[in-house]
């Protein structure tokens, strides 16, 4: 496995997406604090090297499913940032329609079959997103992300154990930062750790610095490549921290400024900066340069967002999809996405078209 | 073929639904099946008997006891351009699975935008009159008819269960099929031999008559025209309307029969406390139907009690065709 750093390409990418990531949360937390956003937000700020990493390590056309704390997933998986914010702004021109909102952008043109509003839902219906990736004959895998508090899930033990007694091509992501919501995993759990859960299931467990964006993408590689060779899941766990509250309603008073100041002091972009520059292969420029696309591509993502349209009112007729409705999957993208994938916003592609009949479908 | 060309065969209620089930899987290799001891066992009501020899192990798939699992992994397969058909062993074992039946899959395609929808069936064996009392004998349409975005049909014969079955399967929306389990060997009967789908959302009118109608569901249709017969023969026709899918529900049909008759009885076996005709009787109460009747609806639901192990208190604990009888006739005669 090479490193990440040292590739000039590689480490452009890892800083456009991890950079990406921050910026989106910012405006995000900026939006809410000035009454732009409705609802409640999670944000992910500070953990950006474990969506960064584990994405990195997977193709196009694998899949994903996220959380509650999703944003830096779905951008790591390449979502449209003009469709997210304007998800978030509860356009019809979002990911959802204006009907989901920050806890339901899905980008299935890009293998991200959703985050998710229940702790641990996601973590099912990605080990059956590996069963169909298997019996279709791919090669393709599913990566579930997940914090710390839905392995005490029930969800989490069920789905563990049947992706590997079937050697799914499933790849477990606990994003483990501390808490699940204000209750410490070190009061869930006599275990030391999460990755020690899968010895349970006989599978691999490692677990790995989250906030270090090379161990991350070292440990997914290693556990995608075991997926995709037909040898079942791993569990990997991604020790990482929220700088933020769990959502807006969060006063902190469960940990300490001291706490919360020594794991900023962490940084993964910090760290992966330096070790770039370390490496010599970008210089402060290229970092500005980073920096600067990351705020300009979330500045242009807002204006996108705030200049979509209204939803449409017509609620009732969204409830079922239409009899017509049939390949409009994940799998109507045929051959891997390297192939021509179909952008969000159009292309010729099968989910293009699927996207126009939908359209249509819902025409008055 | 269609349903003109097709033979028909005699088929029990389990023959028909595992008919259904074979001839999808022969025709779309995206069918498959999953749940618990379907395969060498073939399954606790003997429905996938046979499949396992014929499909093999990956479609015809045992899993663990993990009712979450199942249900999520049939999400993620459907999610993922899959047909799963995932059998719950028994209809009460759903309240492991509710977060992914009520919360994924019910609301993907709404809360998605539109962007994918889950073409799934949750097979649930249902009802009481099997001894196995409380927590294996339950009534919970109600529960799924309540949810926004779950198609809920429930097959009253073998050719509804067939051709309803098959719809299901083709449809792109979760779907709940409740099987009644003692129809599984009771219910016997013609069934077209092609793989029709029998339209989700329309209703069936079994029998006709002028002086009330009987909306029943499950096995309370043929318990309804069992008492159907036996009100005949003394001077009381009855209707009887079996609406065969609750959601989508063909309100029209329901309607205008109880237009016709004035008197309308409404039988299930579920608890009577939110059960779905009570539903049923608020759609009656509140369109112009309400002015054709000419006696206050009549509503039959088995007891607000959980179902009892003890052979005659479980009887007592749903309505029965003595039941049905007696509530008909004084149906007939009042007003």
């Amino acid at each position: 496995m090479g490193s990440l750093a040292g590739s000039a390409d590689d480490a452009r990418r890892v800083l456009a997406t991890m950079w990406t990531i921050r910026r989106f949360e910012e405006a995000v937390d900026e939006m809410f604090a000035r009454g732009l956003l409705y609802g409640t937000m999670h944000l992910s700020i500070g953990q950006e090297a474990s969506a960064t990493g584990a994405c990195l390590a997977l193709r196009d056309d694998d899949v994903i499913t996220s959380t509650h704390r999703g944003h830096g997933h779905c951008i790591a998986k390449g979502a449209d940032l003009g469709r997210m914010m304007a998800e978030l702004l509860a356009r019809d021109s979002g990911y959802c329609r204006g009907r989901g909102g920050s806890m339901h952008i899905a980008d299935v043109s890009k293998g991200n079959l959703g985050a998710n509003g229940i702790v641990a839902g996601g973590i099912p219906i990605a080990v059956g997103a590996g069963l169909a990736l298997k019996l279709q004959g791919t090669d393709r895998v599913a990566l579930s992300f997940f914090g710390d508090g839905a392995t005490s899930e029930g969800a989490f033990h069920e789905s563990v154990n049947l992706a590997a007694i079937w050697d799914l091509p499933v790849v477990f992501v606990c994003e483990n930062n501390h808490y699940g919501m204000s209750m410490s995993v070190e009061e869930v759990s006599r275990l030391e750790r999460v990755a020690d859960r899968a010895a349970g299931y006989g599978i691999p467990g490692v677990t790995v610095d989250g906030n270090d964006v090379q161990a991350v993408h070292d440990a997914a590689t290693e556990a995608v490549a075991t997926a995709r060779a037909g040898r079942g899941p791993t569990l990997i766990e991604a020790i990482t921290y929220r700088w933020k509250g769990h959502s807006k309603s969060d006063q902190n008073l469960y940990r300490t400024r001291e706490e919360i100041e020594s794991w900023r002091e962490r940084d993964p972009i910090d760290r992966f900066e330096q070790a770039v520059l370390e490496a010599k292969t970008l210089d402060e420029d290229d970092i500005k340069q980073a920096r600067d696309q990351a705020r300009d591509a979330v500045r242009d993502a807002v204006r996108t967002g705030q200049s979509g349209p209204p939803p449409s009112t017509d609620l009732l007729g969204a409830v079922y999809a239409p009899s017509e409705v049939d390949a409009l999957t994940v799998a109507s993208l045929g051959p891997p996405a390297e192939a021509g994938a179909p952008t969000a916003a159009g292309g010729s592609g099968p989910v293009a078209a699927a996207a126009g009949a939908r359209g249509e479908a819902e025409a008055p | 073929m269609t349903a003109t060309e097709a033979g028909v065969e005699t088929l029990t209620f389990a023959e028909a639904v595992r008919a259904a089930l074979t001839e999808a899987m022969e025709a779309d290799e995206r069918v498959f099946v999953l749940g618990e001891d379907i395969g060498v066992y073939g399954g606790a009501f003997g429905v996938t008997t046979g499949m396992l020899d014929r499909f093999g192990a990956e479609r015809i798939r045992d899993t663990p006891i993990a009712e979450e699992a199942i249900v999520g992994a049939a999400v993620g397969a459907a999610l993922c351009g899959m047909r799963p058909v995932a059998e719950m062993q028994f209809s009460d074992f759903t309240a492991h699975a509710m977060d992914q039946l009520v919360n994924q899959a019910a609301k993907v395609w709404f809360m998605l935008g539109g962007a994918v929808s889950v073409p799934m069936v949750v097979r649930l064996p249902f009802g009481s009159g099997t001894g196995a009392a409380a927590q294996h004998s339950q009534s919970q349409e109600a529960w799924y008819a309540h949810t926004p975005g779950l198609k809920v049909v429930m097959p009253s014969n073998p050719a509804d269960a067939k051709g309803l079955l098959h719809a299901a399967i083709l449809d792109p929306n979760p779907v709940v099929f409740m099987e009644h389990k003692l129809l599984y060997r009771t219910a016997w009967g013609p069934v077209p031999t092609g793989s029709d789908p029998i339209p989700l959302g329309v209703a069936a009118v079994p029998r006709e008559g002028g002086d009330l109608t009987i909306v029943a569901t499950g096995i309370m249709v043929s318990r309804a025209l069992t008492a159907a017969e036996e009100l005949a023969g003394a001077g009381i026709e009855a209707t009887v309307v079996d609406p065969r899918t609750l959601k989508p529900l063909d309100e029209a049909t329901i309607l205008e029969r109880v237009r016709a008759t004035g008197r309308v009885l409404l039988v299930q076996e579920a608890p009577r406390s939110g059960g779905f005709m009570a539903e049923i009787a608020a759609r009656i109460s509140e369109s112009d139907t309400v002015y054709y009747l000419e006696a206050p609806v009549r509503r039959l639901s088995g007891l607000d009690a959980p179902i009892p192990y003890n052979p005659d208190l479980e009887k007592a604990s749903v309505p029965q065709v003595p039941d049905i009888v007696r509530a008909a006739r004084e149906l007939a005669e009042a007003g």
